[in-house]
Order: C-alpha cells, then sequence, then structure tokens
C-alpha cells in the first residue's frame, strides 16, 4: 500500500525488538470476542490511485458543477470567483498539514494569520474583537444564542422570520436546551415586528440581514428596543460580501455578529466545509467561544502569536468551558484571509457593487417577464420573486433547460403554502449578461 | 546512525556561528521575519481586477455603507510573498514526524486534494436542485456504507462538523431516546482521562458531569462507574482505545452494565485509529460514537480544521439521528429536510447545521477508504499500533512509562518521573525536540500521570525515520538524567520564535491589529 512505509522485514525486526511474536500480541488488550477477520468487512480491497481517482470522477461527473452553466442559487451559500493564488498557497504544506497551533515556537506562520482573520472580521463586521472561527454560519449562530444566554442569564430568545430556515432550526436543537426559542413569523418582503416580541425574560433577538428572502433590515431599531429591555442584539450575515456595501452591524448597534465567510476564499462544496464569523463588543470578550490568538513577544522580545485566553475552551475549563468546540474551520479561515488581502479595500467594495449590479440587472430583466413580480423592494445580491406558478417544479423544469434558477422558498419552509410561488434567487459577480438573457429566456418558456 | 554524518563540523578557522551577527535586515537567511498585511498594505493597490461599477442605491433601503472598512490593499505578489513567508514559520506532517499523542498526524494524499476539487464537487450548491446532485448524494451514501461497516453499527448522522459537533450530535440523541421513553435523567459519566471536550460537550448538551476514577494501570475504574450507575444517569462517555493509549479490555461488560441500568454508552472515537479493520465498535456494545475523519481518515488538520465528526448509532439511537437524512429513491437518493417526509419511524432531534455536513471531508475520507482498501485500514490500524509499541520499546528504559508493562496501542504514554531530580520539566522536554526538528509530542495530557508525554508516530513513519525519532530522545533523556541541562533551559533556540509570553498575552489581550495613533503635535 503506497501510503504504508514499513516493508514486512521491517515489521518483523520491529516485532522482534519488542519482544512481541506477532502483531496480534500487541492486540491482547482487545477481548477475543471482539477481534473480527478481514472477510467479515464486505468492503474492496487496495486500489491505485487511477482506480480511485477514475471511481470518485465518475461520481463527480453526475453532478451539474454551479460552473456548469447559468447558475442563480443562494440562500446561505454563494457562488464567487476565487483568485487562483488562494487555492495554490492553503494548499502548501506547511498550512494543510500543520495541527493547531498549540506550539507556536513552530506555528507562527498559522497564528499570525488567524490573527489577520481576527482583525479583518471585526473590521468588517464592526466590531471590536472576533475568535478564529468557528463551523459555519449556522453554528456560529446558535453559539451566539448561548452567549447571550450566558451574558445575560435569560433564556427566550426571538428569532427573525428572515433567519435562514436551516440557521433557525440549529439555534432551536442546541440553544433551545436553555431556554425558549421564540420564532417571529415569516413575512417575505418585508420586517416583521421584532420590538412587540421583546420582554424582560428575552436575552436575545437574532435578525439577519440581509434576510434568507434578500431583504436589507434596518438593525438600528431593534438594537435599541433590545437594549432598553437588557437584551442583546445578534445580528447575522449570511453574505458577508454584502459588507463591502452594506453599513457593518456594529455600526448598527449589534452586540454580536455570527456570519458565514464562505461567499471569501471557499467553494460551495455542496455545504460544507465553511467558515463560521464570530464577532463581538470586548466587554463581552470572556463569554466568547472558540479559539482568539493574541499578540505578544518571546523571552528575545520579538513580537509574536499565542493562542490565548484559553481557559474559557474546553481542553482548560473542561465542563465549564464557553463552548465545547476544538477543531474549527482552520483552513477555510486562512482561503478566507487570503482573498480578502488580495482584494483589499478596492477590490471588497468593487466586488460589492458588481454583486448589487448584477442582482439589480437580473432583477429588472425577470420583473419584465408577465406574472413575475419582486417580492424584495430592497435587495443586495439575493431577491425573491413571486412566480405565478410553484416554484419548485419549475426550478425542475428550468434545471433541464439547463438554468439552475434559485432556491424555491418552499424547499426552506415546505410547511407554508405562502411560500409556495417564491423563488430566491441570487446573482454574484460570476453571472454574464448571457445567463442573465438564458435564465430569462428559460422562464418565459416554462411559466 | 546517519546523524553523524549530517552534524555540522566547524573547522574554518576564525568561522563565527550566525547567531553571533545580527544582521542588517533581520531576517535570517530563509527565515524572513514579515509584518501583518496591514502594515505591508497602503490605498489604492489591489490583487483583483474588478470593474468599478455604477449602482443606484435605491434597492438599498437606505443601508449604505458610509464610511471605510479599513482593508489594506495588496498586489497578488505582496499577497504570495505574505503567505509563502509565513508558511515557513510552520511545523508540518509533510515536513516531519508529528507525534502528537491523541491527534493522529498521519499522511495526508494529495490524491484526496484533488478529488474534493473535482468541479462535480467542490463547486456544487447544497440547494442545488436534486437531480443535478445525484452523484454527490452517492458517495455520501457510499461513505456511509464504509463507515457502518468498519463500526459494525447500523446508522450514521453525517452532518456533524467535527468530533466535539458529534459528541454533541451523540448526546442529543441519547437525550432523545430518552425522553422517548419518558425518562429524565440528567447525569453524564465521564472518566478522569477523558478529552476535554467530553465533559464540555455533556454539559453543552445540558447534563451534569460526573466524573470516574481511574485504575492504577491507566484504565478506567469499572468497579466505581458500575457504582455510580443509577436511574438519573443518561450516559458514559468513554474514549477506546482511551486516552493513555491502552484499550479498555472491560468495555464489553462495562457496555452491559450500562445498558442495564438503562443508560447508553457514548464512545469518543478519536483513537478509532487504532483499532479500524479489527475491532468493530459495534461488537462493544456502543450506542454511538463519532468518527474523526480528521484523525483516523486523514483529511489534512488545516492548521486546526475543518474537520468532519459523523456519528455511528446502535439501533437504539437511529431513529433519533438528526435532519437531513439521506434516503433511497428510486434508483437515486434523495435528503430529507422536513418532519413531513420522514422515513417509517424516524424521530429526528433536531438539524446540527444548515446544510448537510463536510462534504470536502467526505470525498477526501472516502479517497483514503478506497485507497487503503479494507485490507489497508487493516494494515494502517496494525502499522500504528506496531510503530507505538517500538517507540515505548525502544525508550522505556530511559523515560519512564507508566503502563509500559504491557503493550500499548497507537500511542505511547510516558510521564515525567524520569525527569525527576534533574531541574527539566516535560515543557522543557517537549521545547528541546523543537530543536532537534521535531515537532513536540502531546504534553500534560492525559491528566492522570504526572507531566504527561502522549506520543503517536502513526503508521505513515518510516523504521529509519523512527529510529531517528528514537535515537533524538535516548540522547535527550540519558543527558538530562546525567544533568548536561544546557540544551533544554529556555529552549527552543533555533525555531522562528523563543518561548512566548502567554501570560502577558491573556493578561492585556491584543486580539487584533489596530491602525498606531499618530503621534500628538507638541504644543
Amino acid at each position: 500500500m503506497r501510503y504504508l512505509p514499513l516493508s514486512s522485514d521491517d515489521r518483523s525486526a520491529m516485532l522482534k525488538k519488542i519482544g512481541a511474536p506477532g502483531i496480534d500480541a500487541l492486540f491482547a488488550d482487545v477481548p477475543q470476542a471482539a477481534v473480527v477477520p478481514l472477510s467479515v468487512f464486505n468492503l474492496p480491497d487496495t486500489q491505485g490511485e487511477l482506480e480511485v481517482d477514475r471511481a470518485l470522477s465518475k461520481l463527480a461527473a453526475r453532478n451539474v458543477a454551479a460552473g456548469a452553466g447559468p447558475f442563480f442559487c443562494g440562500a446561505g451559500a454563494y457562488k464567487h470567483h476565487v483568485p487562483s493564488a488562494v487555492d495554490h498557497l492553503i494548499q502548501r504544506s506547511e498550512f494543510l498539514t500543520s495541527y493547531t497551533p498549540y506550539q507556536p515556537e513552530i506555528a507562527q506562520g498559522t497564528l499570525q494569520y488567524l490573527f489577520e482573520f481576527q482583525t479583518q472580521v471585526a473590521l468588517l463586521t464592526g466590531m471590536e474583537v472576533a475568535n478564529a472561527s468557528l463551523y459555519d454560519g449556522s453554528t456560529a449562530t446558535a453559539e451566539a444564542v448561548m452567549m447571550a444566554q450566558r451574558l445575560t442569564r435569560r433564556g427566550k430568545a426571538i428569532l427573525s422570520g428572515g433567519l435562514h430556515p436551516h440557521y433557525a432550526e440549529t439555534v432551536e436543537t442546541v440553544a433551545g436546551l436553555q431556554g425558549v426559542i421564540a420564532r417571529a413569523p415569516v413575512t417575505p418582503g418585508s420586517a416583521e415586528d421584532l420590538i412587540a416580541l421583546i420582554d424582560d425574560e428575552t436575552a436575545c433577538v437574532v435578525v439577519q440581514s440581509p434576510d434568507v428572502f434578500g431583504l436589507i433590515r434596518n438593525l438600528r431599531p431593534i438594537a435599541e428596543a433590545a437594549h432598553a429591555k437588557g437584551a442583546l442584539l445578534i445580528a447575522v450575515v449570511t453574505e458577508i460580501v454584502s459588507l463591502g456595501l452594506l453599513e457593518s452591524p456594529g455600526a448598527q448597534g449589534a452586540d454580536i455578529v455570527a456570519a458565514e465567510g464562505q461567499s471569501i476564499g471557499n467553494g460551495l462544496n455542496f455545504g460544507g466545509p465553511y467558515v463560521g464569523l464570530f464577532a463581538t463588543r470586548e466587554k463581552f470578550l470572556r463569554q466568547m467561544p472558540g479559539r482568539l490568538t493574541g499578540e505578544t513577544a518571546d523571552i528575545e522580545g520579538r513580537r509574536g502569536y499565542v493562542l490565548t485566553l484559553s481557559t474559557r475552551e474546553q481542553h482548560i475549563r473542561r465542563e465549564k468551558a464557553t463552548s465545547n468546540i476544538c477543531t474549527n474551520s482552520g483552513l477555510c479561515t486562512l482561503a478566507f484571509t487570503i482573498h480578502l488581502s488580495l482584494l483589499g479595500e478596492e477590490g471588497f467594495t468593487r466586488l460589492a457593487r458588481l454583486n448589487h449590479a448584477k442582482a439589480s440587472a437580473l432583477a429588472d430583466r425577470l420583473c419584465a417577464i408577465a406574472g413575475v413580480e419582486l417580492v424584495t423592494p430592497t435587495f443586495f445580491n439575493e431577491f425573491t420573486l413571486k412566480l405565478p406558478k410553484p416554484a419548485a417544479p419549475l426550478v425542475d423544469a428550468l434545471a433541464n433547460k439547463g438554468v439552475i434558477a434559485g432556491v424555491p422558498a418552499s424547499r426552506l419552509l415546505p410547511h407554508d403554502k405562502s411560500a409556495a410561488n417564491l423563488l430566491i434567487v441570487a446573482a454574484t459577480e460570476t453571472c454574464t449578461d448571457d445567463d442573465i438573457a438564458a435564465f430569462a429566456g428559460a422562464l418565459k418558456e416554462v411559466l | 546512525m546517519d546523524i553523524e554524518a549530517n552534524r555540522r563540523r566547524v573547522t574554518a578557522p576564525g568561522y563565527h556561528p550566525p547567531e553571533e551577527l545580527p544582521t542588517i535586515s533581520g531576517d535570517r537567511g530563509l527565515d524572513h521575519e514579515e509584518k501583518l498585511i496591514f502594515e505591508i498594505g497602503r490605498d489604492g493597490v489591489t490583487g483583483v481586477d474588478l470593474p468599478q461599477t455604477q449602482i443606484a442605491a435605491t434597492r438599498l433601503g437606505g443601508q449604505k455603507r458610509k464610511g471605510a472598512i479599513g482593508l489594506p490593499g495588496l498586489s497578488e505578489p505582496e499577497v504570495i510573498r505574505h503567505y509563502v513567508r509565513l508558511s515557513r514559520k510552520n511545523y508540518a506532517i509533510d515536513a516531519g514526524l508529528y507525534p502528537l499523542g491523541s491527534c493522529t498526524m498521519k499522511h495526508n494524499p494529495r490524491l484526496n486534494e484533488k478529488m474534493a476539487r473535482l468541479p462535480g464537487f467542490g463547486d456544487l450548491h447544497p440547494l442545488a436542485p436534486r437531480s443535478t446532485t445525484q452523484g454527490a448524494l452517492e458517495l455520501i451514501s457510499e461513505l456511509m456504507g464504509w463507515l457502518t461497516t468498519l463500526t459494525g453499527m447500523p446508522a450514521v448522522a453525517m452532518s456533524p462538523k467535527a468530533g466535539a459537533h458529534g459528541e454533541l450530535c451523540g448526546l442529543l440523541a441519547i437525550r432523545a431516546a430518552i425522553a422517548a421513553r419518558g425518562e429524565n435523567r440528567p447525569r453524564i459519566l465521564v472518566p478522569e482521562s477523558a478529552h476535554g471536550t467530553n465533559p464540555a460537550t455533556a454539559a453543552f448538551a445540558g447534563f451534569t458531569v460526573d466524573e470516574v476514577p481511574a485504575k492504577p494501570n491507566g484504565r478506567v475504574d469499572a468497579e466505581a462507574l458500575k457504582a455510580k450507575l443509577g436511574p438519573d444517569v443518561a450516559a458514559i462517555m468513554l474514549t477506546n482505545p482511551n486516552t493513555c493509549g491502552l484499550f479498555e479490555g472491560e468495555v464489553i461488560e462495562i457496555a452491559k452494565a450500562v445498558h442495564e441500568a438503562g443508560a447508553y454508552f457514548y464512545c469518543d472515537g478519536a483513537n478509532f485509529n487504532a483499532i479500524a479493520g479489527r475491532v468493530r465498535p459495534g461488537d462493544l456494545g456502543i450506542d454511538a460514537m463519532h468518527i474523526n475523519l480528521h484523525k483516523t481518515f486523514s483529511t489534512p488538520h488545516g492548521g486546526g480544521g475543518p474537520g468532519a465528526g459523523p456519528v455511528v448509532l446502535s439501533a437504539a439511537l437511529a431513529p433519533f439521528a438528526p435532519l437531513p437524512l439521506l434516503v433511497a429513491e428510486g434508483d437515486g437518493f434523495k435528503l430529507v429536510e422536513d418532519r413531513d417526509e420522514l422515513p417509517a419511524g424516524a424521530q429526528p432531534f433536531g438539524r446540527m447545521s444548515a446544510f448537510h455536513g463536510q462534504m470536502g471531508m467526505f470525498v477526501r475520507a472516502l479517497s483514503y477508504m478506497l485507497s487503503h482498501g479494507r485490507d489497508g485500514v487493516r494494515q494502517a490500524s496494525e502499522d500504528a499500533v506496531l510503530s507505538a509499541n517500538y517507540i515505548l520499546a525502544s525508550l522505556k528504559d530511559v523515560m519512564s512509562a507508566p503502563f509500559g508493562d504491557g503493550p500499548c496501542m497507537h500511542e505511547a504514554l510516558f510521564d515525567d518521573s524520569f525527569l525527576d531530580g534533574t531541574g527539566v520539566t516535560t515543557l522543557d522536554f517537549a521545547k528541546a525536540m523543537i530543536d532537534e526538528g521535531y515537532h513536540p509530542m502531546t504534553m500534560y495530557f492525559p491528566l492522570v500521570v504526572h507531566g504527561a508525554m502522549l506520543i503517536e508516530p502513526t503508521e505513515s513513519e518510516s523504521r529509519e525515520s523512527l529510529d531517528r525519532f528514537i535515537h533524538v530522545l535516548r540522547e535527550m533523556a540519558l543527558e538530562a538524567k546525567a544533568g548536561k541541562t544546557a540544551r533544554f533551559d529556555g529552549a527552543p533556540r533555533l525555531a522562528p520564535r523563543r518561548r512566548l509570553d502567554e501570560t502577558a498575552a491573556a493578561r492585556k489581550p491584543v486580539l487584533r491589529w489596530k491602525r498606531p495613533e499618530l503621534p500628538q503635535a507638541a504644543e
């Protein structure tokens, strides 16, 4: 087997040194009843690289990649162009095949990019501090709710109806153990009255902007109302590129920002791995989940970085930790940091404007079709359409015509009959004029 | 030993080691000092060419950003140089033996990277129409088949994103199963040698944690564990092989007692790489176990992630697996995202995350499995155990192995008693390994032995590599014991940084770069 360096001679010599008659002697502690022969595993034997490549490539070829044609899916995962330098750099052995930087003397590469990542995330979100990542946007949102529950010593979390339904379900599953999760009604294309729901039991209000339908929310009045009742505002961002054009959640009074960072540096990957961004105010630092990198100096006085405030974490605090997270999104944070470094202020701002322009052009073109209405009067790069027929079968029909038209709202809200005709459509910088024309043409044909 | 051949010989008269002469640049040969991107970048430069677009602000709801974000501008060559230089400050498994016990730093085949980047996997949207994702769903199904077959368990939940997330998934399934029986069991038993994630997860999932002591032989005290069982115990969380690198030989009796008490058996599968292909956890009476695909099945650790932590489940827990569920439909597959479409008997406890798991890691893990095959998986486990025992046998006369009388599994545990009276600590010993070109072993864990040093060589090392490592550690131990402690004092000396002040970092945390304040004008 090409990945195993020991020869049978090596194995014999090593067993001899150990003083064991055979490999079975090393497994002597395993109860005999639990040792099974290889034949019980109904699985194939070793294969060469060529054979494995062939088998997996065959499976991959049965999927339609986002880049294969006109493509308009969003709803929490976005197709963006990732510069070639990103994937090259993250595949450097020293990044790809290193562990969590617990030995800072020989992990300054990882620690420094994490410090840069934390700074970028804090700047984008308008917050004071950010951690070194969580798994993804949905788990970051659940962690944010639990952090608010700890900080306020209250259990109730109010979730906006515009929060991605899968995020809401994740919050209910994880944070529901610590208190009541109250989901506000779903109101596609408008903002529900969240302020009326805030009471003295409320730990936090969770608002996504742009929301799952694409609508841009105004967080300021909700932050003020929450703060007046001693509650926190958690802002959720699933499309981080929007912050190149929109006011940051921090500037609008958010106390915690939980976001999905996939759009920058990371591929769609059929749902993972992604990168959870988590930022907050400095005063809440000690209740933050996840790893933090901090600046310090070595014994020669040279600047360096270490993992810090680890007394919040499971490997030190065990059952009193702020979270159970250990492995995070390491390499995905590196991809994020490199891509954002390449973009810089100018590139990131231009990228955001370009996304909005493409989506605007697409919305205008599609809404010119009879019976198609724009549900979301405001949006960034994703909007919701009301179609004259149920959206799910139309999406399938459009897929047969080579256009991946978006996400039917019914896929996220199967119980909401009013969502049946809604289609959530995203357009990024990857969308061409030809893609827009193809979508409009195909939609006319299937309607 | 070939080490002698590589040792630097100073023969030229007047030669001075470079350390004595500071360089003008502050760099030292290939070791470049590197500023932060915020200190390198400036306005008006970019590494991505994008058009300037005119937009109307009418659709932004009055939320248009007013101020600048503050991101630095860098060109592509600057960004590449910056991150290449940073990379060179990292140790990596590709560059050397990485003996971190419990972490399993094994070889990461590049085929797996290539496969994960195939557009059909890497460029596939999680909510794309089902007819366009059948190959991806089949891949997940095939991986599920490997995981259930290798573990002898009937079901597996694929969505957990890492080991600790898998623990949470397992405990939430247990909580749901207990609730379905109409019972309330608030307590979880966790051995004192457990990974920190185990008690943290139990608390996270709303349970109280009760510690079970270890016996002098490094195994959990089964009698103490049985005595703690009762109607308020939901589960035990046991790592097997355990964190001392030992197999819990009483595991079947423990499982029996746990089940008789109406509780469930959660196994921390972090060390499955010792037994994969030889022992099936399902045969041991386990109800739930996460599998760190980034350990046993070699998806790269990536400097701390991402991982993947699918959880295999017993028949008793399988109905409670979280959404989404992958089910066969016609001659294809579909993901059940909603409670209205559930297959018979399914009672999912909820949802772990937005989508359906770490697909990028699934592709890599399946690529690893197909490459190894069942025979290779078994051989890898055997080689990992053989290599750890080789290290144990070769070092236990000069270092102290608290459980060294018998064989270990995939990792060899030493304590610091061989350093008694030398003034050298476990930390000093580990840091001195850095100067010798090695990443230190896991230290001060598990907590059940004093000054622990946990060495996991994995199956990826040649005998020559193991011999060299053993030679270095032997010489270090002998020197320490002989009172020659210079190399331990303040080590490392040869790394990109010497020991860093972690106390200062925590006392006054600096967690991000801030633009330096301009000097105040003199009044």
